[in-house]
């Protein structure tokens, strides 16, 4: 009896029809995964490729002499710069605003971790012209800047606080759910032996967050050197002073420098695809360590 | 060893945390939002209405909310498509075209605006087959729809993503076993297991699309009353030093903006609550 039985059950084919309901029929599965790519291959890969190809239209030369030129030079320069201030200091306040909310109690939390989500809602623009409402020549601060020869507006320090607004959230919305699914305890195993805060910090809470530390970094840089809106807003296009590299490369395009333009471009999009894998690694890593 | 009693926790730090977190958000973030609140409190009712209802602002608004919504529709179906296909099949280079779909995060804005518009201007790789056909994209209300796709492509996918990839198989089997067919399983059990996650992708990608500047910017030819996006009407008053004007519009912007945020945090709970089956 046993063995009819065993037979029977190794013969059931894939045709029965409580096993059909279960999975998609191989038609199905070929259409939804040729429309699936043929969607992305045309609205992800295309743009893509048409960055390098334009970039080198003119050929190698042309591209090296563009990227090399003086204000290409200039725009690389604070473009590294801004990153180079505005990264650091959402990172301090991540981890701060992380450590207050994921090991403390007190009320008023998700109101606060809302507010903090709300650059994340403002166009970019938007960002950039409540600078100017406050610093700019006509703002709150405005005669008080130009008394004291003070420019902010349409000058670097302006640039790097428009990219610290746009870019203000993502290292604190990476941490704060990291840190609260971790809990207080090896914390407070620490100061039970003694640890005082700083040693705490450092030894116990830092290790166990550096990947995802390490993502929000890698969000808020890639972010932080693309940003076109809010700097458009506040700086003053002055060529080879307050050009980021998407303002430059905007000022090639409208003058149909279109290869040099491009060419600029395609280091931004070296960028992106840098970034792309740096997470997908940090990502792996994640997984692997949880 | 004497420490302070604090009635939330034996871990020091509290006061200097919370104390330098909301100093740094008060000065970057809520500080300069009030600006825009302020000045425009400032402004009377009349000359309120006037800025912002204008026939070339309410011709703005149309095509920002209305291209936004019609991207976020169409990234709706293919969002779900993608992440359908990314967590249910297999196929060669599937990690990379995972990874793919975040390019649109990771990419700056003014460089998938010039690459969008070589693409669809007459001359360009898709513009000289579709311009003969009578379909002209770039420069058009077309353009900026399908720079408000390319942007908001990923919100969909990675909403819906993580959801399918923890729906139960038992789900699925029970509802075989009961005599349902695929199509009845997939549109009576898995789809509205999928609609918080989806409603909630439709949202954030929305909103992304409704204040966004660099990739629109290029392709949208900018003419007042056809192809200006809102963004930019902003940026042009301003430059004509209407500050006033140029507030007050960004003071409607941001009130949809909060209104979208509110009912994003809203689904996101209500996709959580749904989630645990």
């Amino acid at each position: 009896m046993a063995p009819a039985i065993a037979t029977t059950l190794s013969t059931r084919t894939v045709r029965s029809p409580a096993h059909r309901a279960t999975r998609d029929p191989a038609w199905a599965r070929w259409a939804l995964t040729a429309i699936a790519l043929a969607f992305l291959a045309f609205f992800l890969v295309l743009p893509l490729l048409v960055v390098f190809a334009q970039a080198f239209s003119k050929g190698g030369a042309y591209f090296l002499a563009a990227v090399r030129e003086p204000d290409a030079l200039a725009s690389i320069r604070l473009t590294l710069l801004t990153v180079a201030i505005a990264v650091p200091a959402n990172v301090i306040f991540g981890v701060a605003a992380a450590w207050a909310i994921a090991k403390f109690r007190f009320s008023g939390k998700s109101l606060l971790t809302t507010l903090i989500d709300l650059p994340f809602a403002v166009s970019p623009v938007i960002s950039g012209l409540i600078y100017v409402l406050v610093f700019g020549a006509q703002g709150w601060f405005g005669p008080w800047l130009i008394e004291h020869n003070i420019r902010i507006i349409f000058a670097v320090p302006g640039i790097i606080l428009a990219t610290t607004f746009v870019t203000f959230p993502f290292v604190a919305r990476e941490l704060i759910p990291l840190m609260q699914s971790q809990g207080t305890d090896e914390e407070y195993s620490a100061v039970t032996l003694g640890a005082s805060g700083w040693q705490t910090f450092w030894r116990v809470t830092l290790p166990n967050i550096r990947w995802g530390l390490l993502y929000g970094v890698i969000l808020c840089n890639a972010r932080a050197m693309g940003e076109f809106g809010a700097v458009s807003v506040v700086s003053g296009h002055i060529r080879g002073e307050t050009n980021t590299m998407p303002l430059h490369v905007e000022i090639l395009y409208n003058e149909y420098n279109i290869a040099g333009a491009f060419a600029v471009a395609s280091l931004l999009a070296l960028l992106a695809l840098a970034t792309l894998v740096l997470k997908s690694l940090v990502e792996w890593r994640q997984t692997g360590s949880a | 060893m004497a420490r302070a009693r604090n009635s939330r926790s034996i871990l020091p730090g509290f006061g200097l945390s919370l104390g330098f977190t909301l100093a740094y958000l008060g000065l970057i973030v809520l500080v300069p939002l009030s600006a825009a609140f302020i000045k425009t409190a400032g402004m009377s009712w009349h000359d309120f209405v006037g800025a912002v209802a204008s026939p070339r602002v309410i011709a703005a608004y149309k095509l920002s909310f209305g291209a936004s919504l019609a991207a976020g529709f169409v990234n709706m179906v293919f969002g779900l498509i993608v992440a359908w296909v990314l967590v249910r099949y297999t196929f060669p280079g599937k990690r990379i075209i995972d990874a793919l779909v975040d390019l649109p995060f990771a990419l700056p804005t003014a460089v998938a605006g010039i690459a969008l518009t070589s693409l669809y201007s007459p001359n360009g790789w898709v513009g000289h087959w579709l311009v003969p056909l009578g379909f002209r994209v770039a420069f058009t209300w077309t353009g900026v729809f399908v720079a408000l796709t390319f942007i908001g492509l990923p919100f969909v996918v990675r909403t819906v993503q993580p959801v399918l990839q923890e729906l139960e198989p038992e789900i699925e089997e029970a509802s075989s076993t009961l005599g349902a067919s695929r199509i009845q399983t997939v549109t009576r059990i898995l789809l509205p297991e999928l609609m918080p996650s989806l409603m909630t992708g439709f949202a954030l990608a929305f909103a992304r699309a409704l204040g966004e500047y660099g990739s629109v910017v290029f392709i949208s030819g900018n003419m007042p009353m056809k192809t200006e996006i809102v963004p930019l009407l902003i940026i042009t008053k301003l430059e004509q030093y209407d500050y006033r004007g140029a507030t007050a519009i960004a003071v409607v912007m941001l009130v949809s903006s909060f209104v979208l945020l509110l009912l994003i945090n809203l689904l996101q709970k209500w996709s959580r609550r749904y989630h645990t089956i």
